[in-house]
């Protein structure tokens, strides 16, 4: 174990930066699903599966001459399509059962994804060079890929106009409502089934954004989607439902943490650490939970 | 009665359908040798299975064409049963035991990759049968004292210690600062013990070891270490998703080093996937077209490389060479065996001793071919940014002067 973050101080200002550049993408892919979750209660294991399908997307626009960047405006139109027919055809039959049938259809879907992203696009690893250069800071001791800052930024300006259209426009006060609560957003008019499929395609939405920019970023491969299922889900747990800012913070807060973990636990301690911290979470949150149901007695 | 009847008769048909299968496929079917291979054609291994495939099925229609294997005064053809693997190791274990106990074959071709080898190696040492692979190399495979595995193929553990000593050499002689980052899998691993030995006969010092995850795809924690700490060579082996991330984060983040030393980058594709970023790139391979092995079936490397292209319409990675040099590492054996007695074939294959198109193969006693060395070669650049693998190490065979240190990125 050695203490590179003291040795050289630069490196505190990279991981930190390199972090908060990583975890806004991850934040994105995690309010997706948290949408999801609130709304219709359902846990999609898919999530990353959806995310390398836009990564695929963006890269096929690459492969033929089309700058990747684009992508992060086809490949939500198509994913949002491609969510809608998920929905119809899998999830509308799954929606009011308990969570457990969700989780093991969502699975299904996801290897069947798998599977399929393997057959047409083939098992090699591919990237999509967006060609964007670096920016140096401080005398060029820290350094950032212009295609993470663009990641970022990208990603922001979704969350935000998804937020705005949330509060704004009329299906995102149907959503809310029917996350709140479904059966009085049913009395009340609101046509839940049309919602449902939105949110899903929404969700699909979202994950296309970030396949395309993770496309840029790093590289995809079909079965490399369960990582970033894994990671939304510890972002949507430590932030909680419905919790857009706490979404974006605890995105942020992981993916610094991930960083400093990595350069003082070591890289190989930099998955396992994020678990460790997850579990930690848990026991304070029931912790603080049974304290409060001790003061309620 | 009667239904019981029909069930009996209907029954003791499939019975006799299924053994008449089995007569069918048994080792040596009138003039056919019949080779068994669980090879992965989908799965996360499936590009590497397929070119595996394609190797075998070259050197088959090949050496078939050619005359075939001549075995007691009579002529005999390759043919060979594959099954997919899917990539999962316990799916070959599987269909390693189809194979030998309900197919009847009693000689094996390899997987891919030293997982699945890894797997199937206890099954064809239960039952006896020599199996000869082309595609694990992990350290650990010859290690154990097999007596039926031969490898083709120089273990992992040989993959870049050539790149160390030339580091080495070119420092004067002076020991190196080597820092290394490789995936937490069999054979990165193996390749890492490589270098550790390197290093302890050089004196030299490893001052960055990193482990990366399975599902890599970030190594930009690594590379910030290497910008500050300045090491003389930098190793990375994590497969191809290793090879492709090093490339794009090294040229993003613009880290500097003299030499730096990678695996599968002809895999990855990597000229064709980054361009020039890739420039400089050491990478170790198995083959390389431009050696000059000679042999009777496919010529030389070149001539191999023209026909493969021909036929699948790819130039050929070093998967696809070695595994058509299996199969005339099994035809020779078989005709110096003059038998196909599995003991006497397996007594063969330990003293094979022949030059492929692919390298001198002679077996030490785990299995692992110790005659043919790793070659180095480095991806080099023209003006107008195309790109081409050019062999730099060992000096018999290099095309090319290596180019070090590695020029600056700000001087490029």
């Amino acid at each position: 174990m050695d203490f590179l973050v003291f040795q050289y101080p630069m490196i505190t200002v990279q991981a930190c930066l390199d972090g908060i550049l990583l975890g806004v993408l991850f934040a994105l892919i995690a309010y997706g699903m948290a949408l999801q979750w609130g709304v219709m209660n359902i846990i999609n294991i898919a999530q990353g599966d959806l995310v390398i399908l836009g990564g695929y997307i963006a890269y096929f626009m690459y492969l033929y001459g089309i700058h990747p960047a684009w992508g992060v405006i086809v490949a939500p139109v198509i994913m949002y399509f491609v969510g809608i027919a998920i929905y119809k055809l899998v999830i509308n039959k799954v929606v009011d059962r308990d969570l457990f049938i969700s989780i093991l259809a969502t699975f299904g879907i996801s290897i069947l994804f798998m599977q399929l992203m393997n057959f047409a696009f083939g098992a090699d690893v591919v990237l999509a060079n967006s060609g964007y250069g670096t920016t140096m800071l401080f005398d060029s001791n820290v350094v950032l890929p212009n295609s993470k800052i663009f990641s970022a930024f990208i990603s922001i300006l979704f969350a935000v106009c998804l937020v705005i259209y949330m509060k704004k426009s009329k299906l995102g006060r149907a959503i809310r409502a029917t996350a709140q609560n479904t059966r009085a957003a049913k009395i009340l008019g609101v046509d839940t089934e049309k919602v449902y499929a939105a949110t899903f395609g929404i969700n699909a939405a979202l994950c296309g954004v970030a396949g395309a920019l993770i496309s840029i970023t790093f590289t995809i491969h079909p079965y490399m989607g369960l990582p970033y299922t894994i990671r939304s889900f510890m972002i949507v747990i430590v932030a909680g439902l419905g919790n857009l800012p706490g979404v974006a913070m605890s995105g942020m807060g992981l993916g610094v943490f991930e960083e400093f973990a990595d350069y003082i636990l070591g890289t190989e301690f930099r998955i396992g650490s994020v678990f460790l911290l997850l579990v930690l979470i848990l026991v304070y949150r029931r912790f603080k939970l049974s304290r409060k149901r001790e003061y309620l007695k | 009665m009667r239904l019981n009847k029909i069930i009996l008769s209907f029954v003791s048909a499939l019975v006799i359908l299924f053994s008449t299968s089995v007569a069918s496929f048994a080792k040596v079917v009138g003039d056919k040798i019949i080779l068994g291979a669980a090879i992965s054609l989908t799965g996360k291994y499936s590009s590497n299975g397929v070119h595996t495939q394609n190797g075998y099925n070259m050197a088959v229609d090949r050496i078939n064409s050619m005359g075939g294997v001549k075995v007691g005064g009579k002529t005999y053809k390759f043919d060979i049963i594959y099954y997919d693997d899917e990539s999962n190791p316990k799916r070959a274990a599987q269909l390693a035991e189809r194979l030998i106990s309900q197919d009847g074959v009693e000689f094996m071709l390899g997987p891919y990759s030293s997982g699945l080898t890894k797997a199937i190696a206890p099954v064809t040492e239960k039952y006896g049968v020599p199996m000869v692979e082309a595609n694990g190399a992990s350290r650990s495979l010859f290690t154990k004292g097999y007596k039926y595995l031969f490898a083709v193929l120089a273990p992992a553990n040989l993959y870049l210690d050539v790149a160390i000593e030339t580091a080495v050499e070119l420092n004067g002689g002076k020991p190196v600062r080597i820092a290394q980052a490789f995936e937490q899998d069999a054979f990165s691993q193996d390749v890492r013990l490589g270098i550790l030995d390197a290093a302890e006969r050089t004196g030299s010092k490893i001052i960055i070891d990193d482990k990366l995850p399975k599902e890599l795809n970030d190594m930009a924690a690594t590379l910030v270490k290497v910008k500050q700490m300045k090491p003389d060579v930098l190793v990375v082996s994590g497969h191809t998703k290793g090879a492709l991330t090093a490339i794009r984060q090294i040229a993003e983040m613009k880290v500097d080093v003299p030499m730096l030393a990678m695996t599968h980058c002809d895999a990855a594709k990597l000229s064709k996937q980054h361009g020039k970023n890739s420039q400089y790139a050491l990478c170790a391979s198995q083959w390389h077209k431009s050696l000059t092995y000679k042999d009777d079936f496919f010529k030389d490397g070149m001539t191999y490389a023209a026909d493969f292209e021909k036929e699948f319409g790819y130039d050929p990675p070093y998967q696809s060479a070695e595994s058509s040099a299996a199969l005339l590492v099994f035809k020779d054996a078989f005709e110096r065996a003059n038998s196909f007695d599995q003991k006497k074939v397996r007594d063969a294959l330990a003293a094979t001793n022949m030059q492929t198109f692919y390298g001198n193969i002679k077996f030490a006693p785990g299995g692992q071919n110790v005659d043919k060395p790793m070659v180095l070669f480095q991806v080099m650049c023209d003006a107008s940014g195309s790109c081409e693998n050019k062999v730099v190490a060992p000096l018999k065979w290099a095309s090319a002067k290596l180019i070090h240190p590695i020029p600056k990125w700000s001087e490029r």
